[in-house]
Formats: structure tokens, C-alpha cells, sequence
């Protein structure tokens, strides 16, 4: 656990260290607060959970974006430079590696998700809502993004360059998202399969109406485990390759 | 202590490293020799941990790289050509990160720090940030993040590639002061850098093993020959009946000739060059220059790698 912390506090520190992270925590506050002032809060009257019910809506867009930018450079970077032979010749096991890499970005989007907890708060000042519902959608949010992290990490791992990452994972979060679409012209069982894997209708909606959704916890985890998973495989057969 | 057995590496169906067997003792500056290709850098990589091997073992004091690949890396350092180098860091947050990262706590590199700071000739350079350091501290500073953690094994490949002759030099005394605490396998094509670093050659010749041993065991091995190029005063006739006439000689050739000097190309069959001195000067032909027409790993390095004499 150690050394897993090690390769996390040094991707935290990366992030607060260069212009990138900055850029991406600014980039986010501000699409957040462009779509919540026109979209969220209209002149007509409305009532305060359908106002953070969209906020919720905006923000997973922005916080899955977000995640993949973030970690397209987790493992390619380190590639590009030639630094991954640091990690690679340490004695840390690759399952430590990812682990660390991906709660170092975790962690930094975790930062920037809760940087936009001032909308909600205006919500419940101005309005009528409950804490709770609040916190479930950020937990919701938190889930997604670190999905969209975890699968932003395998597409680092496989890829050669931070681009070619960023297009890998984006590809695998439509490609996950898009789920619900395929399930509609599918028929059971394969519709309900698709249906259950889709990211963000089934099992992100719940959390923007401030339920908490015990299936979609335990989807959004195995969608980590599974990802990080693939990534471990990817970088212990680079020393095969 | 380090022992290698019977090493083989494919990429796809290429054989990279083939059958490679040696050990090697402790503090021993050990030199890997071979053209560009020949699996040099291969062998480093999997003995470093970085690749499997396709066949064979390394074992560092007995503990198996396959079988406990954790453990075994924490006995090695490794510095691949290009170093790896966290540049947005300063010097001595960088130790520190790649220290800890090697399963030492803070205190254990805060006390390390000095002499490896030392060792790698890094004074004034700990609070620099990486990126401002020049090509040779930034190899410095990949040298140092492969001892810093007292590593049993350091393996450095091609340590002086893009050095200038000042920093060469300097690396040279790096590389040796190594060798105090930890065994040191460098890989270079530069005969002249292998002949000056280090104690014993393994010489790669496409991923074989062709020859092993210290350059003078090397040049007894493969008996090299005796190659001298000479600078005499006299006719170029004189010269030449002076060579025809001996039997020790097994080659020569006039380069040139030019204001009563005469360059010439000897080479002889065995270490007779007092005497034939001697009998230069005995037949009135002055001896102005005399010097080895080439150094003898040189001569070693081509003869194995033409595969005349492996």
C-alpha cells in the first residue's frame, strides 16, 4: 500500500505542479457555471430539485470529459519519456502501479468535482432541498467519474502518446455510454445486458434525483476493478513483449 | 553472485539473445561489447527485470528474477541510455521520490543523500530543478537514482552516449567509484570506454556470448597480431629489401613516402619488435616513429565480430 500511495501522491503532485491540471479544474468550474446559469436557472419558476437535477446532469458530462483528459497521460506520458523504467524496475508490482496512477488522478478529480459544490449550495440557499440529495449526487458523480478514469487509464496503457490515449479512452466512454441506444433496437437478453452496462442512464439518473442506487455502486466498482484490471495486464505484458 | 544461465530472448521468432551464460563477482566493472544490434542492450534489459527472458535465469544471490521478480529488484539500478527522469523535480526531491520508491523511508535517504551526492560529482546541483541541468548532471542524476537505494547490481547502458570529452572523463571516475560498493555492468560500443572502465569484457556478437575475460586475457586468447606502423629514414628499396628478408614479418606495405622518410606497415607473426629494432638499426635504417597499428581490443573486437575467430 505503500508504494501505491507513493505513485498516487506523486500524480497529485503533478497535477497541482503543471499548467495541465490547473487548466482542466478551470476548464471544468467554468462550463459548470456557464451551463447551470443558462440552463439551470431560468427566469420561469422551477422547483429546486429539478434545478440540481439538471446541475447533476451538466456536470457528469463535464466530470467524464475531465476524467479521460486527466488520465490520458497517466501511463503514456511516463512511456513517451522514458521514465516508465523507473516504475518498471522498482519493486512495486504493476497492479500497484495502476492502482496509484489511477487514485492520483481520482483524487485530483475528486478535488475538481467538489470545486462546483458552491452551485448546490445557492440551490439550497435560494431554494428547497435536502443535503442528502446533494450528497448522492456527488457520490453518483464520483462514481462516473471514477469509471471514466479507470477507463481513460487502460486507454493510457495502451496507447502510445497522451493523444492516441485520449482518443482510446474517449472511444471506450461513448462506446459505454451509448449502451442504452444499442438496447432499445436489441431484444432481451442482449438488450438487458447493454442496458446494464451503459454508464449513465440506468445507473447515473438514479443519483440525479437523489436516490442512492446500490446496483449502480457496485456497477460503477466493477467498472473500475475491471479496467484498472485490464490496464495491470497490459503493463505485465510489456515485459513479455 | 550474479549468475546468468543459459539466457535466451526472443522478439517474435528473432532470437535477440541466444544461450547467453556467465557470473560475475562483486565489486566487478563488467564491460558488454558488441556492434549496434548484436543484443547488448537486450541482455541488460532482462537481467534489469525490464523483460522476461524467453529461456534461461539471473539469479543475484540467489534470488530469481522469475520467480521473485519483487525481491530481485530491489537489488538492481538501472540507467538506460536515456535517463529517466522526473525533469519537473529538483535533484533531491527526485532521490527522494525514486528512494522511497525503492522500499526506503525518508530518514533512510535523508542519510544516503550525501554520499551518493558525492559519488555522482552532484555538489551545488540538489536544489536544481532537473530540467535546467545539463546533459551530463542529468546523467549524473540517473546514475544516482540507480544507487540510490545501495543496489547489489548497477547496470548502466551506454553511460557516456552524448557526453563531451570533459564530461567522459568525469563519468569515467563515476562509474569506477562504483564499483566500491556494488557490481557495475556497462554496455557501450566505444572499445576505448570498455578498455578504461572496466575489469572484464563479455563480447555480443548477434546475442551470442563469443568471448569473456579481461582485455589481456582476451588478446592471449585470441593470440592478436602484432601490427606496428613505422617511420624510417632511408630509400624505399632499402625498406623493402630489409622486410623481404625476415621471417618473423607475415605482412607489410610502404604507405608513403616522402623527404627521405619512409611510412611503412608491419605486421608480425609474433612479438619480435626489439629485435627487428635492433636490426633496423643494424642495417643503417633510421627508426624515427614506431607505434601500434591498432589497440589490441580493437583488433580483438574485429577479428569476432567478422566471426574469424569466435
Amino acid at each position: 500500500m505503500r508504494e501505491t500511495l507513493l505513485v498516487a501522491r506523486r500524480e497529485l503532485a503533478t497535477y497541482l505542479n503543471t499548467t495541465w491540471g490547473w487548466v482542466i479544474l478551470a476548464m471544468v468550474l467554468l462550463i459548470d457555471g456557464l451551463l447551470f446559469n443558462a440552463f439551470a436557472l431560468t427566469e420561469a419558476p422551477r422547483y429546486s430539485a429539478d434545478v440540481l437535477e439538471d446541475f447533476f446532469f451538466f456536470s457528469s458530462g463535464t466530470t467524464m470529459i475531465a476524467g479521460v483528459l486527466l488520465s490520458m497521460r497517466l501511463i503514456a506520458e511516463e512511456r513517451q519519456s522514458g521514465t516508465l523504467v523507473l516504475l518498471e524496475t522498482a519493486p512495486v508490482t504493476e497492479a500497484q502501479i495502476i492502482l496509484g496512477k489511477f487514485l492520483g488522478a481520482f483524487g485530483f478529480l475528486a478535488v475538481i468535482t467538489l470545486a462546483t459544490v458552491y452551485m448546490p449550495i445557492l440551490i439550497e440557499v435560494n431554494g428547497k432541498i435536502g443535503w442528502e440529495q446533494i450528497a448522492t449526487g456527488y457520490l453518483g458523480l464520483l462514481g462516473l467519474g471514477a469509471s471514466a478514469v479507470a477507463i481513460g487509464t487502460f486507454g493510457s496503457a495502451l496507447a502510445r502518446n497522451q493523444l492516441s490515449a485520449a482518443v482510446i479512452g474517449a472511444v471506450m466512454l461513448v462506446m459505454m455510454l451509448l449502451g442504452w441506444l444499442l438496447a432499445r433496437i436489441t431484444e432481451s437478453p442482449i438488450s438487458d445486458v447493454l442496458a446494464y452496462g451503459a454508464l449513465f442512464d440506468r445507473h447515473f439518473q438514479p443519483f440525479m434525483r437523489g436516490r442512492v442506487n446500490t446496483e449502480s455502486i457496485v456497477f460503477y466498482t466493477t467498472v473500475v476493478f475491471a479496467f484498472l484490471m485490464m490496464a495491470t495486464h497490459v503493463l505485465q505484458s510489456r515485459r513479455q513483449a | 553472485m550474479i549468475e546468468v544461465q543459459s539466457l535466451s530472448r526472443f522478439y517474435g521468432t528473432h532470437r535477440a539473445v541466444d544461450d547467453v551464460t556467465f557470473s560475475v563477482g562483486e565489486n566487478t566493472v563488467v564491460g558488454f561489447l558488441g556492434l549496434n544490434g548484436a543484443g547488448k542492450t537486450t541482455t541488460l534489459k532482462v537481467i534489469a527485470g525490464l523483460l522476461t527472458p524467453s529461456a534461461g535465469s539471473v539469479r543475484i544471490d540467489g534470488v530469481d528474477m522469475t520467480s521473485a521478480s519483487v525481491d530481485f529488484r530491489k537489488r538492481i539500478g538501472f540507467l538506460p541510455e536515456t535517463p529517466p527522469l522526473y525533469t519537473e523535480m529538483t535533484v533531491t526531491d527526485f532521490l527522494m521520490h525514486v528512494g522511497q520508491l525503492r522500499g526506503m523511508t525518508r530518514d533512510q535517504v535523508n542519510e544516503r543523500l550525501p554520499d551518493v551526492i558525492s559519488r555522482c560529482q552532484l555538489e551545488g546541483q540538489e536544489q536544481r530543478v532537473i530540467a535546467e541541468l545539463s546533459h551530463g548532471f542529468r546523467k549524473r542524476v540517473g546514475i544516482a537514482q540507480a544507487i540510490i537505494h545501495r543496489p547489489k547490481l548497477v547496470i548502466l547502458d551506454e553511460p557516456i552516449s552524448g557526453l563531451d570529452p570533459v564530461q567522459i572523463v568525469e563519468m569515467r571516475k563515476v562509474v569506477q567509484n562504483l564499483a566500491t560498493e556494488s557490481t557495475v555492468l556497462v554496455s557501450s560500443h566505444i572499445l576505448g570506454e570498455i578498455s578504461q572502465t572496466c575489469n572484464r569484457i563479455l563480447v555480443l556478437v548477434d546475442g551470442r556470448l563469443v568471448a569473456d575475460g579481461s582485455e589481456a586475457e582476451l588478446a592471449a586468447r585470441f593470440n592478436t597480431g602484432h601490427a606496428l606502423l613505422l617511420t624510417l629514414t632511408g630509400s624505399e628499396d632499402a625498406v623493402k629489401a630489409f622486410f623481404e628478408g625476415r621471417d618473423d614479418v607475415a605482412t607489410w606495405s610502404v604507405d608513403r613516402v616522402e623527404a627521405g622518410r619512409v611510412r611503412a606497415r608491419v605486421d608480425l607473426k609474433t612479438d619480435t619488435r626489439e629485435a627487428m629494432v635492433a636490426d633496423l638499426v643494424k642495417a643503417g635504417l633510421g627508426l624515427r616513429h614506431l607505434e601500434d597499428a591498432q589497440d589490441e581490443l580493437e583488433e580483438i573486437f574485429m577479428d569476432l565480430t567478422r566471426g574469424g575467430k569466435a
